[in-house]
């Protein structure tokens, strides 16, 4: 296949307006119940943003990283106080810069990834989990002093336009990620990711190849972080709308990602996609059959420890057959047809 | 004047017991680290795997000592299928990818637990109360929790225990000397598999202990798996290849997030303890990433 | 004998008699009195000598002799308790792998260092790092600039490709390759750097005869056509003899011998270091 543009094949273009005309025509015209806007799409697109981000730092970088909803929940408070505090504040505008002021904790809660790798740098990363929130929760300015504890996000208005029913926040979310996921291929099939990969695969020769180990890890740790703010604004404002930090932002959702990372493939772009439709659709699926099939005889706690048992088995599963995710065996069967096709 | 260095003490021997919990949690992935060079991440959710079935057994009309020895046997069961279809065959994988896989782990073990026996908060009484001990308040005037000692007294035994099997027995020998080169240990004749399962029913009972003392004073609920997490930076502390790390880091990160909680907590409504262990791991890598006790690590080209 | 010459003829004979379009010049690179150890054993104790610019300078010694640590110092891998690395005249402080990469001096591992999960390509191309200018932001965006330097570089390593002869593995993972071809690949990476200054740390080990004929053949081409000044450790003594313009001798982290190699091949003490004389 010749490159018709840069790097993009022309089965890349193919795909891209396959995946538009599916996500922008497809969806919204059969699409018309509210709850798999809101329950399902959302969820999925905005996670998927965070997954992405996750994926870069470990999957790219290879920096072991647990605090992406440390990140999410920084990203979301931005926002709020952005739109609460500052008149005419665009969303769009007050959303980049949440993103930005994630992206500069990113940095710093990134530091430790200079000396430390591995498990190592995961305990320093939590340090971010734990302590971002803790603060959030704690100064009371961050939240508007609401005596709840919890807080309601604002609605989002572009250009007069409301993005409030479940198809509307749909169509503006995913024009967001898609923006953002192809920002992240470039980057991913440049110099940008190629230093990155460098840098996981063998620190030392990168090194002496003029790759800087502080840059390049903490511009992953920045976009990482980036890409997890964004993803708690869209994830605050569209899917929860209400929220208390230590509640929504816990260690489990942090988990969660890093999951939809390690089980959608790491080092893919895709693999955020399929992961966190995965880690999502899965307790679902998994409620769904228990309803229906067992008509609610089995408990929804057993139900949730069954999805544990299924997430953890999965992952040492892969660990051990193809720690490439399935993203990687999704590649692998689509071979195999063309093979026996032809 | 008295009365406030009175209280800090308290406070201070208050936070170095209840970090001896910590370090029996932490033990237990020395020990493994120190086997098998791999992070078991699933610790943490093997102390709350082995309480809760221990909860269990309990409630099954079993004995106290009859439940432990099932409990014994249990994580020995769960070493060797854990040794057998997760470790071995990511014997030549990277750390990284070894570390994952005992996440994956020590996800199946919680939720294993809870599908078995449910989510609902258990009170464990060990018959030793969470009060002060009236003899220590009348006569030193320090209110110590009975259940904080003896869970002090008990990480000490463990210690003492684990540290002269290590040192001074022919098991421990072989332990070592698998921990360096597991190739060359099982060519001189030195039984792997029998190693590993010994290390793995002892990080098991150790498990189990630590579990005990931490559902005494907490309640079996999931909630012990984030503070199992907190043996994370106790381990960054003191090393991950040294038992004495273990206990002096549990003991460092117990006084200084409650010595902290205590005085600096009242300006910022508390929950200080929630992030100062992982505060304190960073400030330790920046000076001394290999822990208080650990080896120095000479990267070769 | 272990000093004799092996059958890797190249062309190098004729290119010593001043004909090499480079001609040898100043010293480039300096090493003083460099010492090394790693808590308490001596790996390197008190080396010193010189570069020449142009020149390919070998460093050979038996096994243990402290020939890649010598290495890993002068490109700042290993910290040297004592002792300086001068280049150009310029003494280089600190010295870490990033700061010699754009002083200009590129190097390959004894051990293979290359990235693993990356392609043949891949790993060349992150050689040319220090020719990329543009950001991850210019490069997220497409601007002009990143896309002109991202096809510029691209066209290098392919030719760089060519000129080692490996087109027809440019996009298979590295880490699927079989050694002797890892070894190409890793100094196509060096190559890409375009560095004046090459450390090559046993550029053949482990290859064939065919093979080490070969990358002697493009040692010399790369000295020959480029100027690049090469230091390069080898064990085939025969190989070291018929490229290097000057022969470094190590032996128990000392320097034994300091020649050209017909001198260095005739020295006792270094044929002892490599018969294995007991050392008195």
């Amino acid at each position: 296949m010749k490159p018709v543009f840069m790097r993009y094949t022309k089965n890349d273009i193919i795909n891209f307006v396959v995946l538009l005309v599916i996500g922008f025509l497809v969806v919204p015209n059969f699409i018309q119940s509210d709850y798999w806007y809101t329950s399902i799409l959302l969820p999925w697109l905005c996670l998927t943003l965070a997954a992405l981000g996750q994926n870069i730092v470990m999957g790219y970088t290879g920096q072991l990283s647990l605090g992406a909803a440390g990140f999410m929940c920084a990203g979301a408070y931005a926002c709020y106080n952005m739109m609460l505090r500052i008149q005419d504040m665009p969303f769009l505008g007050a959303l980049v810069l949440s993103g930005l002021i994630a992206a500069g904790l990113g940095i710093i809660f990134g530091l430790p990834s200079l000396r430390i790798r591995g498990i190592y740098l995961m305990v320093a990363t939590l340090a971010s989990q734990f302590f971002i929130v803790w603060v959030i929760d704690k100064f009371g300015w961050f939240k508007n002093y609401d005596v709840s504890g919890s807080t309601t996000f604002q609605k989002i208005f572009i250009s007069g336009v409301a993005f409030t029913n479940g198809k509307m926040m749909y169509l503006l979310v995913l024009a967001i990620v898609i923006v953002l996921t192809l920002l992240a291929i470039n980057m991913a099939r440049g110099s940008t990711g190629r230093n990155w990969m460098a840098v996981r695969d063998m620190d030392i020769a990168a090194e002496s190849m003029g790759v800087s180990l502080l840059k390049t890890k903490l511009q992953a740790f920045a976009i990482n972080a980036f890409l997890c703010g964004i993803s708690g604004v869209l994830y605050t404002y569209t899917y929860l709308k209400s929220a208390e930090p230590f509640a929504a932002f816990n260690i489990s959702l942090s988990f969660k990602i890093m999951f939809m990372a390690i089980i959608g493939g790491l080092g893919t772009i895709s693999g955020a996609f399929i992961g966190a439709a995965f880690i999502l659709l899965f307790p679902v699926v998994l409620n769904a059959i228990g309803n229906n099939v067992f008509h609610g005889m089995i408990d929804a706690t057993i139900i949730s420890s069954i999805e544990q048992v299924v997430f953890g088995g999965l992952i040492i599963t892969l660990m051990i057959f193809e720690p490439l995710g399935f993203a990687k065996l999704w590649e692998t069967l689509k071979q195999k047809v063309i093979k026996t096709k032809s | 004047m008295v009365d406030s260095i009175l209280f800090f003490f308290e406070v201070l021997v208050g936070g170095l017991l209840s970090g001896t919990m910590y370090s029996l949690v932490a033990l237990g992935f020395v020990l493994i680290y120190k086997a098998s060079s791999t992070f078991n991440f699933a610790q943490g959710a093997m102390v709350f795997f082995a309480v809760l079935s221990f909860c269990g057994f309990m409630e099954y009309g079993m004995p106290f000592a009859v439940a432990f020895i099932a409990v014994v046997f249990l994580m020995i069961i769960v070493g060797l299928l854990t040794e057998r279809l997760v470790l071995r065959p990511l014997m030549n994988q990277s750390e990284d990818t070894v570390l994952m896989a005992t996440i994956g782990l020590g996800f199946v073990l919680e939720g294993l637990a809870q599908a078995k026996w449910g989510v609902e908060v258990r009170k464990l009484s060990l018959g030793i109360g969470d009060f002060p001990i009236p003899w220590i308040a009348d006569n030193l005037k320090l209110f110590i929790s009975a259940l904080d000692l003896t869970a002090g007294f008990v990480a000490l035994g463990m210690i003492v225990l684990l540290t002269l099997l290590f040192k001074y027995t022919k098991i421990g020998l072989g332990l070592r000397a698998v921990a360096d080169d597991p190739g060359a240990a099982s060519s001189i004749g030195i039984p792997l598999k029998h190693i590993m399962l010994l290390v793995w029913s002892t990080a098991g009972v150790v498990a189990l202990v630590a579990g005990m003392m931490w559902g005494a004073r907490a309640g079996v609920q999931f909630a012990l798996i984030e503070l199992a997490l907190k043996a994370l930076p106790v381990l960054i502390i003191g090393g991950f290849s040294s038992i004495p790390g273990a206990i002096v880091g549990g003991l460092l990160v117990g006084a200084v997030e409650k010595v902290l909680e205590v005085y600096i907590g009242p300006f910022f409504k508390g929950g200080i303890e929630a992030w100062a262990p992982y505060m304190l791991s960073i400030l330790f890598l920046l000076y001394r990433p290999e822990g208080l006790f650990g080896e120095k690590i000479i990267r070769r080209v | 004998m272990p000093l004799k010459k092996k059958s890797i003829k190249a062309k190098k004979k004729k290119s010593m008699v001043d004909n090499r379009k480079f001609k040898i010049g100043k010293p480039i690179l300096e090493v003083k009195n460099i010492s090394l150890s790693f808590g308490g054993v001596k790996a390197i104790t008190n080396i010193s000598f010189n570069v020449l610019k142009h020149e390919i300078r070998a460093i050979i010694g038996p096994n243990g002799a402290g020939k890649s640590s010598m290495l890993n110092c002068i490109n700042g891998i290993y910290k040297p308790q004592e002792g300086k690395v001068i280049l150009n005249g310029e003494e280089i402080k600190p010295i870490t792998p990033n700061i010699m990469s754009q002083k200009g001096i590129s190097r390959t591992f004894q051990n293979l260092a290359l990235f693993k999960r990356m392609s043949v390509l891949d790993n060349i191309l992150v050689g040319r790092k220090l020719h990329t200018k543009s950001n991850f932001f210019e490069v997220a965006f497409q601007f002009p600039r990143a896309l002109k330097e991202e096809k510029f570089n691209r066209e290098k390593c392919e030719e760089i490709i060519k000129f080692l002869e490996i087109e027809n593995i440019k996009n298979t993972e590295v880490g699927k390759l079989p050694y002797g071809l890892q070894k190409k690949v890793e100094l196509g990476r060096a190559l890409a750097t375009e560095a004046p200054i090459l450390l090559l740390d046993e550029p053949m080990a482990g290859m064939n005869v065919e093979e080490k004929r070969d990358m002697c053949r493009f040692i010399l081409k790369v000295n020959d056509e480029l100027g690049t000044t090469i230091v390069l450790i080898e064990h085939d003594m025969g190989v070291v003899m018929d490229i290097s313009d000057r022969v470094v001798v190590l032996d128990y982290g000392k320097i034994i011998g300091d020649d050209i190699p017909d001198v260095v091949r005739a020295d006792q003490k270094v044929i002892d270091a490599y018969l294995g004389v007991a050392h008195g």
